[in-house]
Formats: C-alpha cells, structure tokens, sequence
C-alpha cells in the first residue's frame, strides 16, 4: 500500500512540474515549492542525525557519563561553530569574524596545495608528458597529432585569457584559435548536457508509462 | 515561412522532444551500443581485481540526477558482487543517503549478497573535505557506524578495512564537485585509484583528469550505464535509454541545423 501511495504521490508531482511547460500555474508552484521544503528538511535532519550528535553532542554525554574529562575538550570547537549564529545578534554580530577566520585558514590550508598538485601541476605534466615518448618513440602518428593539438590548445586558450598585452598581430591570431578550441569545448559540454537532460525525461517517461499503470493493472 | 520558423512556439519543440522520448519507449526500440575506450578501463580495472578486493562506491547525487548514474550503481555493483569484490557504499552529499541505501540493498537482494560481508553502506557524514581526509587515516575515525547504527568494529568485512590502503579503488557516481575532491584529497594526497561515473552535464570537465590519470576511468552520463551494462552482459535500464535517447539526439540535430539554416537565412536577407 505504502508504494502504491509513493508511486501515486510521484506521478501526480511529476505532472505537477511538467505543467510548467505550458506555462507557470499553480499545481507547478505547489510542487516546486514542496519540492525545496522537503528537501531543506530531510538535510537539516540527516545533518544533525549524522553531523551534531555523533560529533558534538555523543562525545559530550560520554564525557561526562564516564567523568573523562579531557573529552570535554570538544567544548572548544563546538563554542567557536556556535558563534555563527552571533549574526543574529546585531550587536554581537562581529563574532561571527572568528569561525570564518578559522574555516577559510583551514580550508585554504587544506586545498591549495593539493589544487595545487592536482589542477596546476599534473595537468601540465599531462600536457608535456607525450612530448617525452614522442621523443622516446613509444607514440604512433594519431597519438602524436593529438599530442600536437593539445598543447596547441592549451597554448591557444591560455592566450585568449591573457589580457595584459593588446589583442593584436600574433597575440590576436593565437586568441582567435583560443576562441575555436573554446567553441569546440562549449559544443561538446552542450551536447552532454543534452544528453543528461533527455536522459532524466526518458526515466521519468518511463516512470509514467510503465510504473505509475503498472500500480492500477 | 522563414519568419514563422524562427519564432517558433517553444512548446511545439517540447511537444516534438515528448512523442521522440514517448513513441519509442512504447515500441521499445534498440539500437546497438559502442563500449568507448574511458568505460572499458573502468571495467578492466575491476575486471582483473582478484576476489576480496574492495570498491569504495560514493554515491554523490541527489533524485534528480538519478536517472543518469542509478543504472550505472546497478550495473557496477552486480560486476562486483559477481567476482567476489567487496562494496563499501558512502556518499559526501545529504540526498544521496537513502538513494545509495536502496540501491546496495536492491542489489544485493537480486545478487544474494550478505550485508556485512559482501558490501557494507557507511552512509552519510557533513563535511566532505573531512571525511575524504579522515577516511585516509582511518574510516572509522568518521564513519564509528554504518548507515544502520551498527558499529564498524562489529561488522565481519570492516575488520581488516582499515583505510585507502585496503581500497583497490574509489568509484565516484557524481552530478556534482565531488569527483574533484576524491582526486583533489584522496588521489593526490594519498595516491588512491579513482574512477568516475558522471551526468552528462558535468562529464566535459572530467576528461583532462582522464588524460593525467588522475582518472583511471571515466562513464558518461546514460551512456556510460548503457556501455557498462553491455560489458557485463546485463541489459538493463541504460541500454533501453540510450536506444531512446538516439531518437531525441536526431531530433536535436535536426532542430539545430533547421534554426540555423533559417538563421543564416534571415540574416541575408536583413543584409
């Protein structure tokens, strides 16, 4: 009974947000609108199910059950998180400066020399490491010209960026290839997202032709 | 004429993308499917791990990338299950909680796979950056539990899991940035093998990681599903969509080359 209720509830939401094709109406408002109420809800639950209990609230309660106290040492860290809400307060509200103080140095910290190594220098050495087995011998011709073609890329695509120097004489011929490179690039993401899109309609036809009747016969 | 094609109702063209989905998923149509090089490394690479091995899945998407990366979970999992690999299920993001749940639960009913020693679902913690870290160190440092309360000391599979050091690979099932993160914290600073299945719309920004290796695989979208599923046998909801899908991609085109022609059309004539 549960699934056929689920099944029923999803279809008829589904048509609710399909309406909008037509044009904006209410059952599409309606949808949309419980759509985000249900979700902000399901994360705020599942975040302090799966986030605050086990990592500030359990630990706390063990410490003080056990009488260990150096567990309380999470106190710290819960008072500075706590201090986002400082913004309520108008008057307090510059406390808030000290969490996003420590969550950008953490943060920064964290990321960029891994962004650093992961975007920046493997991607360069992923661009010049053919060049050294076109040296060694180990490419074919096609491995080669796709060698070629990127770096050209690369190079041509940078330039286009490159903002310092008028866009004039070489410089502007360089950009011009940048810009065909990026239009490839732009063709290609547009054509995945095409992809992506009627891939989402097909499932949902799919839902309505076969699971939502299959309910009823 | 001209002028009436260019101002075309955008409803007309909805209705034209509907009966290109609708009629051929009612004469259930099928065309045949090529298995791109990005998909076949995914497969070869589990493929040719040995049994008892372990593949971290995260299922990082939400109901409404679903229909892209759902029946590339199914087709990935049923490979796993079938050569003995051991499945860890996790996700970064809230929404994909319960979908990951399901779909472990769903696989393992049809493979007969036990919970707790075939495949274990840690599910979801806040924080992504933490846990990609956390988990390098030890996975039970931020997953204590599964997904069901039950302590990780307590589950067969977890005793000698202890970090990426016993994962053979991390299979990422992204419609967001977490494919980055995994090769950001988890390749980069501890050199784990990551593979990824992605929606159609973000696929374009994988393929330079695909180039370093960063990537060892990479499934695209639907397609990806269908390709899978036709390396391991298996047919399923991947295959029958991207039959569909063709007739939408022709429609597409058409539709491109027409609003062009009439494009181009006009201009001269403005000229």
């Amino acid at each position: 009974m549960a699934e056929f209720i689920g099944i029923w509830i999803a279809a008829l939401l589904t048509l609710c947000i399909y309406s909008f094709l037509y044009r904006d109406n209410p059952f599409y408002r309606f949808a949309e609108h419980l759509f985000v109420g249900v979700s902000v809800g399901y994360g705020i639950v599942l975040t302090i199910d799966k986030g605050l209990i086990p990592f500030a609230w359990d630990p706390l309660r063990d410490a003080f059950k056990e009488q260990e106290w150096i567990g309380l040492v999470k106190i710290i860290p819960i008072c500075i998180g706590i201090l986002f809400f400082a913004r309520l307060f108008p008057t307090h509200g510059w406390l808030i400066r000290y969490p996003i103080a420590i969550l950008i140095g953490v943060g920064s910290g964290l990321a960029i020399p891994n962004v650093m190594r992961a975007d920046i220098f493997q991607q360069v050495h992923g661009t010049l490491a053919p060049f050294a087995q076109i040296h060694a011998g180990e490419l074919d011709v096609f491995q080669i010209l796709g060698a070629i073609l990127m770096l050209i890329g690369v190079i041509a695509t940078l330039t286009y960026f490159f903002f310092s120097v008028e866009h004039r004489g070489v410089v502007g011929g360089v950009s011009k290839i940048g810009i065909v490179f990026l239009m490839i690039g732009f063709g290609s993401a547009f054509g995945n997202t095409v992809m992506g899109r009627v891939s989402l309609l097909i499932q949902r036809v799919d839902f309505l032709l076969n699971d939502w009747p299959g309910t009823l016969f | 004429m001209i002028e009436k094609l260019m101002n075309i109702d955008r409803r007309i063209i909805f209705i034209l993308v509907a009966l290109a989905v609708i009629i051929p998923s009612l004469l259930s149509v099928s065309f045949p499917i090529t298995v791109s090089q990005p998909t076949r490394s995914t497969y070869d690479y589990i493929e040719a791990l040995p049994a008892g091995s372990t593949l971290m899945i995260g299922f990082n998407y939400g109901p409404s990338s679903l229909a892209e990366l759902h029946p590339m979970a199914k087709a990935v999992i049923h490979h796993c299950f079938r050569k003995k690999i051991q499945v860890i299920g996790m996700t970064l993001i809230v929404e994909g909680a319960t979908l990951g749940d399901e779909m472990l639960k769903g696989v393992a009913d049809e493979a007969g796979a036990v919970y707790g020693e075939d495949y274990v679902y840690l599910g979801f913690r806040p924080g992504a950056t933490q846990v990609l870290l956390g988990m390098g160190t030890a996975i039970d440092s931020v997953f204590e539990t599964d997904y069901a309360e039950t302590l990780l000391s307590e589950i067969p599979m977890m005793a000698d899991i202890k970090n990426y050091e016993q994962v053979d690979l991390v299979l990422d099932l992204a419609s967001g940035s977490s494919t980055e993160w995994w090769i950001t914290y988890t390749n980069t600073r501890y050199n784990q093998q990551i593979a990824a299945g992605v929606t159609g719309v973000i696929v374009s920004q994988m393929y330079p990681y695909l180039q370093t290796k960063q990537l060892i695989g990479l499934m695209p979208g639907l397609l990806g599903a269908a390709e899978y599923e036709k390396l391991i046998g298996k047919p399923a909801k991947g295959a029958e969509g991207m039959s569909i899908q063709s007739f939408a991609h022709l429609l597409v085109v058409g539709l491109v080359i027409l609003g062009n022609i009439a494009f181009f059309i006009q201009r001269r004539r403005v000229e």
